[in-house]
């Protein structure tokens, strides 16, 4: 299908669209903060205070956003196949055994420096493979990847309580998660990243796994960007059509990306069990996969793009935590609601203020080649 | 005989926990053979168990919270509509985005206007819907077979109950007896003949998201004032997805709809009763299983392992006229 709108500059399409739509979600959520009766401003104040004001809570904005590389990285690569990946949060919370069982066995004998591996390979291997079937099935039998990964995300849901419940669980314990592990299982800190700014992370699990989530960013646009796979995964995205006819093999590619997908979103799991809570407990993903579609549209599913909307959702959870603190009647929920209003106005309502904006540049543009030019060209 | 009672017992819970996917599934329905993938089922029942369950408190009628839960889901399917019609975006994501809006809102508007942890106040006598015995039920209960089955079986639900029942046939006819119906299953195949043909696309797509709104209204309100006596935070609990599944699985026709509805209100059913009790046969089963069975039911029928499931030709497409 042709593109129905006019080219515009790229500031304006990769920065001034997505900040007015961003805009725009915002200035709706403060209106449902004023529904409650509350003071919107107020609200904002205590988010920046609560997320940048001391280094714990710049280190637990941190911690967020880490998970949130990592998911909106996995939703992007498959945005650029043109696939849909709403499976994020089951390939996270199956990967967690990819995580969990190497912790389990080696907490003992190994240092952290030998588990981390093992485990980043186990979670992005056991998140593929979340995400193979669904993949397969598209590519192979044409069943449609969204519905496919929302049924894996309730597969996912009800297979992790019965692997938690009755086979993870230690003997004699109530709570439905595993042993604590010893220190060996558990990723170090980075307070040396922010101490030099004279902040203190203090109790925040700000760790390792946020320097492998800008690693992985910086792997995935050199994959996506500079590499023959990415080249190919980007024809698929833009034109099947073409695609075939250049010879690019369209099922290998289609599995291809939506295991890197699950692979990305599976490495999601190592921030929360071995950075923070050193066991694997109920529903540790806690909607971190689906904010990974707010985050991949809203930075334009480029890494560049990714990170700075990851901080951002990292600052809503952190600073909205501090909200409720203050403000009762403002739960965590609220960031449910935003984030519903970003996907909403930054991905289907993308274009909603395109052509204002376009016929805005036109006029200017006009205006300007109006104007007598000095002969120069 | 005791056998035959616990059948009783198990198909009536069955027919208890199958009408809001029944209703939510015909609501799909409309939608997607217009070409509107709709994913934001969930969200709008939601939305609309909220808006039933508050207006029926704050009225003191369930009429009134019977409208309000139908104009809420009304409004959430135009937003859709809107997205994915007038401004041709992506229907999953506006889907996604509807389904997140619903669930926030309706905690933080609820712990505003009522300060019960995001729930509605319970429901009273009037309030809500109560169960309607059909005539001679008591009577005829004490018939073996027949009677149990008239007396506990079909009679005893609520109106909400035998309406969705109804809206079976009913849309079946719509869809496939009269011209509505007609143009809606031709706007989801064929858009551009329908252009052709002088309709317009988009006041029919709209027509039939609204049908949509409509439908997961009245779903909403059977969870908050029949099911339950009230909302409670997040009660939906993944129906929405069921019966877009079952709608998949029932290869979007309106028959194999209930039946699937059935079917997938059925293993919820006995996933609640087993809990702890072994099958014959079988013996232990996960409750983690039963509760996944529906899912893994419908990828299996989405892989084409069992028949095939071939969604409208035009769903997810935004119809774009000829430039």
């Amino acid at each position: 299908m042709s593109a129905p709108y006019a080219k515009l500059p790229a500031w304006v399409d990769y920065g001034l669209i997505p900040l007015i739509n961003l805009a725009v979600a915002f200035l709706v959520a403060g209106l449902v903060v004023l529904a409650v009766g509350q003071s919107p401003l107020r609200a904002a104040s205590l988010l920046i205070e609560g997320a940048f004001g001391y280094g714990e809570g710049i280190g637990f904005t941190l911690y967020y956003a880490t998970n949130f590389i990592f998911t909106g990285l996995a939703v992007a690569v498959a945005f650029h196949c043109g696939l849909f990946n709403i499976g994020g949060e089951g390939q996270a919370y199956v990967a967690g055994l990819g995580v969990v069982l190497p912790c389990l066995w080696l907490d003992q004998f190994a240092p952290w420096y030998v588990i981390f591996p093992v485990a980043i390979l186990g979670s992005a291997l056991v998140g593929a493979s979340w995400a193979l079937i669904p993949g397969w099935l598209q590519a192979k039998r044409g069943s449609h990847v969204v519905i496919t990964t929302i049924m894996f995300n309730f597969i996912a849901s009800s297979l992790m309580v019965y692997v938690l419940v009755d086979v993870l669980k230690p003997a004699g314990s109530m709570a439905p998660q595993t042993r604590k592990f010893a220190e060996s299982g558990q990723l170090p800190r980075l307070d040396w990243l922010l101490s030099p700014f004279g902040l203190d992370i203090g109790g925040a699990p700000f760790n390792l796994s946020f320097l492998l989530a800008l690693v992985m960013a910086f792997v995935v646009w050199v994959v996506i960007w500079r590499t023959r796979l990415g080249y190919e995964i980007r024809t698929m995205g833009h034109s099947p059509t073409a695609a075939a006819y250049a010879g690019i093999r369209e099922h290998r590619i289609i599995i291809i990306t939506m295991m890197m997908s699950g692979a990305l979103a599976g490495m999601m799991a190592l921030n929360p069990i071995m950075g923070d809570q050193h066991s694997m407990q109920l529903d540790f993903v806690g909607g971190a996969g689906f904010v990974g579609i707010a985050v991949a549209l809203m930075g334009r599913s480029h890494p560049a793009g990714i990170i700075p909307a990851a901080i951002l959702f990292g600052v809503l959870y952190q600073g909205g935590a501090e909200i409720s603190f203050e403000m009762p009647e403002i739960s965590r929920d609220m960031i449910t609601i935003i984030q519903g209003l970003v996907i909403l106005f930054a991905g289907a309502l993308e274009n909603m203020f395109r052509p204002a904006i376009t016929t805005f540049f036109a006029t200017l543009g006009a205006a300007r080649a109006a104007r007598p030019q000095p002969a120069a060209e | 005989m005791d056998y035959f009672d616990t059948l009783i017992v198990i198909l009536q819970s069955t027919i208890r926990v199958s009408v809001p996917l029944i209703l939510a599934a015909l609501a799909g329905l409309y939608s997607e053979r217009a070409g509107i993938f709709d994913i934001g089922l969930e969200g709008k029942m939601l939305a609309a168990a909220f808006a039933g369950g508050a207006a029926a408190s704050v009225a003191g009628s369930a009429l009134v919270g019977l409208a309000a839960a139908i104009l809420v889901s009304v409004c959430l399917a135009l937003v859709h509509g809107f997205a994915s019609i007038t401004q041709r975006g992506n229907q999953i994501v506006s889907g996604v985005a509807i389904n997140f809006i619903a669930l926030g809102a309706t905690v933080i508007l609820g712990q505003a206007w009522f300060r019960q942890g995001g729930r509605t106040p319970q429901l009273g006598e009037g309030e809500r819907f109560t169960t309607v015995e059909l005539p001679f039920a008591a009577e005829l209960a004490d018939i073996p077979v027949l009677g149990s089955i008239y007396s506990n079986l079909l009679s005893g639900h609520f109106l909400l109950t035998y309406l969705a029942f109804a809206l079976v046939p009913f849309t079946w006819w719509v869809l496939y007896r009269t011209r509505f119906g007609l143009r809606l299953r031709a706007v989801g195949e064929n858009p551009g003949a329908v252009d052709t043909a002088g309709i317009s696309v988009i006041w029919l797509r709209y027509r039939a998201v609204i049908c949509c709104g409509i439908l997961c209204g009245i779903a909403g309100a059977y969870l908050s004032m029949a099911m339950t006596a009230g909302f409670v935070k997040g009660m939906t609990a993944g129906k929405g997805f069921i019966a877009l599944a079952a709608l998949i699985f029932a290869k979007w026709k309106p028959v194999n709809v209930m039946f699937a509805c059935l079917l997938f209100g059925f293993l919820d059913a006995m996933s609640i009763r087993m809990q702890g009790n072994p099958l014959p046969f079988i013996g232990a089963v996960p409750v983690q299983f039963m509760q996944a069975l529906p899912y893994m039911l419908t990828v299996i029928l989405l892989a084409g392992f069992i028949g095939k499931a071939i969604p409208p030709r035009a769903g997810g497409v935004p119809y774009v006229k000829e430039r």
